[in-house]
C-alpha cells in the first residue's frame, strides 16, 4: 500500500464536476484505480470470446473486427430479455437522488461515479442506436456514437461499480445501477474485455469447483488442518465429513473462508458448531465454493457456476442445503439459483434436526443461511454459550451489501452476535442495514492493483467504523461475507487503524462451550481469553 | 446548451400560436386538429411504450429489499420494505407512487475535514416533487369541469377546497401557486447544484419549461387576459363528443395554453415523462421478496455448458483416491 497517498491527501477531492461536458472528458487509466484485464488462458477455459493479451493503457484494445455489430446485437438481445434493462434505460428522470449515494462517488468525486451518470454512459449509446429522438437530435438528446473510447469508458466505470445496489434504495423508481453495470459487463465480455481478478476465479471455479483452484485433496488437507488446530485449542477431535453420500445436509461456503485469515477462523467456527450439534452434514469438494464470480461476469456464467450446487445435493442425496457466511453467494442463492437451476424438488423443505424448525422462507430453494440456522438454535437455547470469552472484543456489525439489499437479512446476524458477545454497538443509521456501505472491493474489484480506488470506495464504510471506534472503543468489525473479510482489512487499516475484521461464526465458536472441552486459554486467533491474559506473560 | 435550446423551443411554440391564431387565424387547426392529433399520439404512444415494457419478460426476481426479510416467526418482518406477499407489494407500491417513499429517504453526503463524511437528511426534492405531482393531478381533475355536464361532485369539491382562501376574483387556486413554485424550484435546482446541472439534458429542461408555460398561460388567462369560459367549455365538449366547433373570440391566451398542453401530450410518450407508467413496472419494487419461498420462472431459461461431477471426477479421480475421498467410479 506504500504508493497509496495518505488519507487526508486522498480525500483532497472536490465533488464539483469539471467545466467540460462529460461526453468530452476522456477516460484516464490512472494506476491504482483500475483492474488488470482478463488473461486469454482464463477466457479459453470458459470458451469466451476474443481471448488475448492486452492492457487497458494500450491504444489498441484488439477488439474483434465487427465489434460494433457485436455490441449492438448484444444490447438488443438484452433489451428483449430483461424488462429491468429496458425500463432502466427509459425512465430515469435524472433527479440526482442517487448521485451522492455511491461510495465510489463519495470517495473519488469523479462525476462518472454518480450512479445516474454511470448509467448514462450506457443510455447515451442506447439513445443513439435504439430511440428515434436520439437518432434525430443526437447529442442534444443525450445520445452519442458508439466508439472505442466509449468501450474504454465502460470498462473503466463498470469496473468501478461494486454492484452493491445502494443507489437503488434511494431512486424513486428503484433503478438499480447494478443491473445496468451487469449488462454493461456482459457486453464488454462479448468483446473479451473482462478483468482478471474476476475471470481467474471463474475459470478456477469452473474447473476445480472453487475460486482458488484448490483441488480435492488440497481441500481435504485444509479442513483437516483446521481440525488439528481445533483439537489443540479445545482438546476435542472433530471429524470432517467430505463428499459423504446420504448426509442430511450439504454445507456450502465461500472459498475465502478456508483460504485466508480471518475467514479461516470463521470456517473453524462452523466446524466446531456442527460437531457440537452432532449434525449429519457433509462438505463437498466438487461444490467447494458458494461464492459465484459469475455474478460479476454474466447471467449465463452465474448459471454455469451455480449449477453444481443442486447437482451435488442430488448426487449425494442430501435433504437440504446450508450456506456459509458470504455476501454475493447469497445474492445468487436467493435471487437466481432456483430460477436458473431449479426446481429443487428432489430436496425436502429444510428442517433443523436440532430444533425441528421448518424454514418456511426457504421452502422452494431448500437452502438456509447459516445465521438463520444459528439464530434459531440460540432462540431455542440449544447452545451453551459463554459470551464473556469475547469480552476483549468491542464489536460493530457491517451489513454486507448483498444480504442486506437483496435478501433482507438484517436481524439474524445481529441476534447471533448479541448472544455471543457482550459489547455490541451499531454504526450510524445512514450507514447500516439497507443503507449499508460497500467494502469497496466487491464485484471482482478486490485486487491489489486497484487499491487506491478500493480505499476511496471504502471511505464511507471506514469513516463509520472510525466513528464507533472513537465513540465506543470498537475494535472488531463483524460481517457475514468472505469478500468483506478480505477487503475490509485494508479499509480499516487505512481509515480506522486498530479495528480488526471477524466473521460472525468465529465469535460463535469462541463463546461455544463444547462438551468435554479442555479449559480454553485463548480464542481461535490465539489471543488470550479475557481474564487469562497473565498466563501469556508467565 | 440543453437549457437554452429548451427555452428557445418553448418560446417558438408560443410564437407559433401568435402567428397561427393571432395573425393567420388558423383557429380550427389549433382548436380542433392539433388537439385530436396530440391526444391520439399520446394514447397510442403510451399504449405502445407500456406494451413494449410489459412484453419484455422479468426473468429474475430482483427486488431491492429495504428492510427485514420474513424468516423466523419471532423476528418482525418488514412487509412494507421487504414484502413477502401481494398485500405487502401493493402497500409498497402505493406508498411509492402516492408518497414517493424512496425519495423521502434521501440524504446528503458532505465531506468535512478530518477526513470525515457526514450525512444529513434532505427532503426538499421529495417535497417539491410531491407538491408538483399532486398539484398537477388536482389541476387536471379541476379541468374536468370543462369536459363534463353535469359536473361531477368531486370536481366541485376539489375546486372549492383549492380556492379555500378566496383570494381575489376569480379565486386564486392554491394548486396554481404551488405548481408554479414547485416547478421553479425543480428548475433552479437543476441550474444551481453543479452535479445536477452536469447530468441535465435538454430532455430535462424542456418538460419543465413546457409545464411552466402551461401553468403560466393558465394563470394568465384566468386572472389577467380573461377568456370566455363558456366558449372554452363549448369547444371542449364539442371535441369530446366528436362534434367539434370553434366558437369565435375565445382569446389568444387560451390557444397558447391549449397548444402547450397538446405539445406536452404529444411529447409525453417519447420522453422521460413515461416514468409515470414505468414506476409501476419496476422489478426492484413491484416483486415480493419471497425468492426462496416461491419459485420464479424465467420464460427464456436455456441450458448452459456446465462442468459436471463426472468430468470433475475424471480429472481428479486418482488424487481423490489417494487421500481416501469416495469416488463414483473406481
Ligand atoms: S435517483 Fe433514479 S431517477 Fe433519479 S437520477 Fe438516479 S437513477 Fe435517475
Ligand atoms: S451499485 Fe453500488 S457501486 Fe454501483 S453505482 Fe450503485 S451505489 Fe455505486
Amino acid at each position: 500500500m506504500s504508493n497509496v497517498p495518505k488519507p487526508d491527501e486522498l480525500m483532497g477531492i472536490d465533488h464539483k464536476p469539471p467545466k467540460k461536458g462529460w461526453m468530452d472528458v476522456p477516460v484516464d487509466f490512472k494506476p491504482g484505480t483500475y483492474s488488470y484485464p482478463a488473461k486469454g488462458k482464463n477466457l479459453k477455459i470458459l470458451d469466451m470470446p476474443n481471448p488475448r493479451e492486452w492492457s487497458p493503457t494500450d491504444e489498441d484494445w484488439k477488439l474483434p473486427e465487427n465489434w460494433k455489430e457485436i455490441v449492438r446485437e448484444g444490447f438488443k438481445d438484452r433489451l428483449d430479455k430483461y424488462r429491468s434493462f429496458q425500463l432502466f434505460m427509459d425512465i430515469c428522470v435524472r433527479c440526482g437522488a442517487c448521485a451522492d449515494k455511491c461510495h465510489f462517488f463519495i470517495g473519488s468525486g469523479d462525476p462518472k461515479n454518480m450512479p445516474v451518470l454511470r448509467a448514462e454512459l450506457m443510455r447515451s449509446v442506447y439513445r443513439k442506436d435504439f430511440t428515434t429522438s436520439g437518432k434525430i437530435f443526437g447529442k442534444l438528446a443525450g445520445a452519442r456514437e458508439l466508439t472505442e473510447d466509449v468501450i474504454k469508458e465502460w470498462f473503466y466505470y463498470f469496473y468501478q461499480c461494486t454492484e452493491c445496489r445502494r443507489c437503488s434504495v434511494f431512486c424513486p423508481y428503484g433503478i438499480d445501477t447494478a443491473e445496468i453495470t451487469m449488462m454493461g459487463r456482459e457486453l464488454l465480455h462479448l468483446l473479451g474485455c473482462g478483468i482478471n481478478w474476476a475471470m481467474e476465479p471463474v475459470a478456477n471455479c469452473f474447473r476445480t469447483g472453487n475460486h482458488l483452484g484448490i483441488q480435492p485433496h488440497g481441500f481435504k488437507d485444509t479442513l483437516e488442518f483446521f481440525a488439528d488446530d481445533i483439537e489443540d485449542l479445545t482438546g476435542i477431535k472433530i471429524n470432517v465429513p467430505l463428499n459423504k453420500k446420504g448426509a442430511e445436509i450439504l454445507f456450502v461456503v465461500p472459498s475465502g473462508d478456508y483460504f485466508g485469515d480471518p475467514g479461516t477462523y470463521t470456517c473453524m467456527g462452523y466446524m466446531m458448531l456442527f460437531h457440537e450439534l452432532g449434525l449429519d452434514y457433509t462438505w463437498s469438494t466438487y461444490a467447494s465454493e458458494g461464492g459465484n464470480f459469475g455474478l460479476f461476469t454474466s447471467h449465463e456464467m452465474i448459471k454455469r457456476l451455480n449449477a453444481k450446487i443442486y447437482a451435488e445435493a442430488k448426487r449425494l442425496g442430501v435433504k437440504w442445503i446450508l450456506g456459509g457466511e458470504c455476501g454475493h453467494m447469497w445474492r445468487v442463492m436467493h435471487q437466481y439459483m432456483d430460477t436458473m437451476n431449479g426446481p429443487a424438488d428432489f430436496l425436502e423443505v429444510p428442517t433443523s434436526p436440532i430444533t425441528g424448525t421448518r424454514f418456511e422462507n426457504a421452502k422452494s430453494t431448500k437452502m438456509v443461511h447459516i445465521t438463520e440456522f444459528t439464530s434459531d438454535l440460540m432462540k431455542h437455547n440449544r447452545l451453551r454459550l459463554d459470551p464473556s470469552r469475547n469480552d476483549n472484543l468491542i464489536v460493530t456489525f457491517h451489513d454486507s451489501c448483498n444480504p442486506a439489499r437483496a435478501m433482507g437479512l438484517i436481524e439474524e446476524p445481529r441476534y447471533v452476535i448479541k448472544n455471543v458477545c457482550n459489547h455490541f454497538y451499531e454504526m450510524p443509521e445512514n450507514t447500516i442495514k439497507e443503507q449499508t456501505f460497500c467494502c469497496g472491493g466487491g464485484a471482482g474489484l478486490g485486487n491489489d492493483e486497484n487499491m487506491e480506488m478500493r480505499l476511496r470506495g471504502g471511505f464511507p464504510r471506514g469513516n463509520a467504523v472510525r466513528y464507533v471506534q472513537e465513540k465506543y472503543g470498537v475494535n472488531r468489525l463483524a460481517c457475514v461475507c468472505a469478500i468483506d473479510r478480505a477487503t475490509l482489512i485494508p479499509v480499516c487499516d487505512y481509515w480506522a487503524p486498530g479495528v480488526e475484521v471477524t466473521g460472525v461464526h468465529e465469535m460463535v465458536a469462541n463463546a461455544l462451550v463444547m462438551k468435554g472441552e479442555k479449559k480454553r486459554e485463548t480464542n481461535l486467533r490465539g489471543e488470550p481469553l479475557p481474564g487469562k491474559e497473565d498466563i501469556e506473560d508467565e | 446548451m440543453g437549457l437554452w435550446f429548451s427555452l428557445f423551443t418553448v418560446v417558438i411554440l408560443v410564437l407559433l400560436v401568435f402567428m397561427g391564431v393571432g395573425v393567420v387565424g388558423l383557429n380550427s387547426l389549433f382548436g380542433i386538429v392539433i388537439p385530436y392529433v396530440a391526444l391520439l399520439v399520446f394514447l397510442v404512444g403510451i399504449v405502445y411504450r407500456v406494451g413494449k415494457w410489459t412484453r419484455a419478460p422479468v426473468p429474475f426476481r430482483i427486488p431491492t429489499t429495504c428492510g427485514q426479510q420474513k424468516s423466523h416467526p419471532w423476528i418482525k418482518a418488514n412487509n412494507l420494505e421487504s414484502p413477502y406477499n401481494v398485500l405487502g407489494v401493493m402497500a409498497r407500491m402505493v406508498l411509492e407512487v402516492l408518497l414517493f417513499r424512496s425519495l423521502f429517504r434521501n440524504t446528503r453526503a458532505e465531506l468535512r475535514d478530518g477526513p470525515r463524511v457526514v450525512y444529513g437528511g434532505t427532503k426538499w426534492l421529495w417535497l417539491a416533487g410531491l407538491a408538483f405531482h399532486w398539484s398537477f393531478l388536482l389541476i387536471l381533475l379541476r379541468h374536468l369541469r370543462f369536459f363534463t355536464e353535469p359536473i361531477p361532485f368531486f370536481v366541485n369539491l376539489f375546486e372549492s377546497m383549492d380556492g379555500l382562501f378566496e383570494i381575489g376574483v376569480p379565486t386564486l387556486y392554491m394548486t396554481d401557486i404551488i405548481i408554479l413554485l414547485a416547478v421553479t424550484y425543480l428548475f433552479l435546482r437543476r441550474v444551481v447544484i453543479p452535479q445536477i446541472r452536469y447530468i441535465s439534458l435538454a430532455a430535462d429542461y424542456f418538460p419543465l419549461f413546457l409545464i411552466l408555460g402551461v401553468a403560466l398561460s393558465g394563470v394568465l388567462m384566468r386572472h389577467f387576459y380573461k377568456v370566455d369560459i363558456f366558449k372554452v367549455k363549448e369547444l371542449a365538449i364539442g371535441l369530446f363528443s366528436f362534434h367539434p366547433v370553434v366558437p369565435e373570440g375565445i382569446g389568444l391566451a387560451f390557444y397558447i395554453h391549449l397548444f402547450l398542453v397538446c405539445t406536452l401530450l404529444a411529447y409525453f410518450p417519447f420522453s422521460k415523462l413515461m416514468h409515470m407508467g414505468g414506476v409501476f413496472l419496476s422489478p426492484t419494487r413491484n416483486l415480493a421478496n419471497n425468492n426462496r419461498m416461491r419459485r420464479h420462472v424465467n420464460p427464456w431459461n436455456y441450458p448452459v455448458k456446465v462442468h459436471t461431477y463426472e468430468a470433475y471426477e475424471d480429472e481428479f479421480r486418482e488424487k481423490m483416491k489417494a487421500v481416501g475421498l469416495p469416488v463414483e467410479k473406481e
